[in-house]
């Protein structure tokens, strides 16, 4: 069993090591909870989101393997290719910028968690037009680059935010063509970005 | 008269015959304009991604192109595409077969895109 983590909120840097580890822990969280996405997915969406997400980390960890990132922009940089090549459905291009705003931060120094964790989620926010309340992941991406900053990003904070997408009424993506229907369910994409923000938690610790 | 020497138009769908009828469609009516489209994803799923909408835009004769795409994530691709290709889109969120349907017809007989733009405005859709 995996400790509850918790970031410093600290100024440390990110390096590719730890980039690389979060990405092979992903991969297997997404390929372990493949078929519950799926199904969280195929309740108010087009049921393909554990696929696309497998298919995608797939690429990702092909992707690293293949050009050996030479430091933290470049990192990200293939990550956000990959993604954005593989994926296919809207969170190609969601987590694809999410990687790409990483990789401009990176590139102008600005490495530590909580600022890469604010660039993706509002390069995320922007892709989709999406804001807080609208039921997709950016209900989790924002306030966790929050939680970041305050250093209060943990585990149960981050259930806390998933969770929270459950009630709502879906405004934007795919879940939004079912209006009252959406309510009730958890976002398949805030679930997959709580995925994704444990195991950063867990890579970094 | 002449189609529109300028300007071309791409196509981009979740399914691959979803843009393989509406090109059809449009056929009909403007034979001559520069059209090309992406269904799919480039290994044939259902889905949008980038690379292989660019190859559309790549393969597009002109170098302006009307898009018009069916659900949001195409969108998404889309703005992700613009900053990865030389060429300008212009992205329209409209109703996709009537918006396609009445640019392609302007465009086949010589209408300017800042002439089109105006006929496609009570197409709006929130996308």
């Amino acid at each position: 069993m995996h400790q509850p983590q918790q970031l410093d909120g600290g100024t440390l840097g990110m390096n590719v090591e730890q980039v690389e580890k979060w990405m092979t822990l992903y991969q297997a969280e997404v390929e372990k909870n493949k078929d519950y996405l799926s199904q969280l997915d195929t309740d108010i969406g087009d049921g393909d989101h554990g696929n696309n997400m497998a298919r995608g980390m797939t690429a990702v960890a092909d992707g690293l393997e293949k050009d050996k990132p030479a430091d933290l922009a470049h990192a990200f940089q293939n990550i956000a290719m990959s993604l954005i090549s593989k994926v296919g459905g809207a969170a190609g291009p969601l987590y694809g910028t999410a990687f790409l705003e990483m990789a401009k931060a990176a590139k102008s120094g600005g490495t530590d968690i909580p600022n890469l964790l604010q660039v993706a989620a509002d390069g995320v926010a922007k892709r989709g037009g999406a804001k807080v309340g609208d039921k997709t992941m950016v209900d989790v991406w924002e306030p966790a680059a929050k939680d970041a900053q305050a250093g209060q990003l943990n585990d149960a904070n981050i259930d806390k935010l998933v969770d929270a997408t459950k009630p709502l009424r879906a405004l934007k993506g795919r879940a939004s063509y079912l209006g009252e229907r959406s309510i009730g369910h958890l976002d398949p994409g805030a679930v997959s970005t709580g995925m994704l923000l444990k195991t950063l938690l867990q890579a970094t610790a | 008269m002449a189609a529109n020497e300028k300007t071309g138009m791409v196509l981009v769908s979740h399914v691959p015959e979803i843009v393989a009828g509406i090109s059809k469609l449009i056929r009909q009516v403007a034979p001559d304009i520069a059209l090309t489209t992406a269904g799919g994803t480039s290994d044939g799923d259902i889905g949008t991604d980038a690379t292989h909408i660019l190859k559309a835009i790549d393969e597009n004769a002109k170098d302006d192109l009307m898009v018009f795409y069916d659900l949001g994530s195409a969108k998404m691709n889309l703005d992700l595409v613009k900053d990865m290709t030389d060429k300008t889109l212009y992205r329209y969120d409209v109703a996709f077969i009537e918006g396609a349907y009445t640019a392609a017809a302007l465009l086949q007989a010589g209408v300017k895109r800042e002439d089109i733009e105006p006929q496609l405005q009570p197409m709006h859709l929130d996308k």
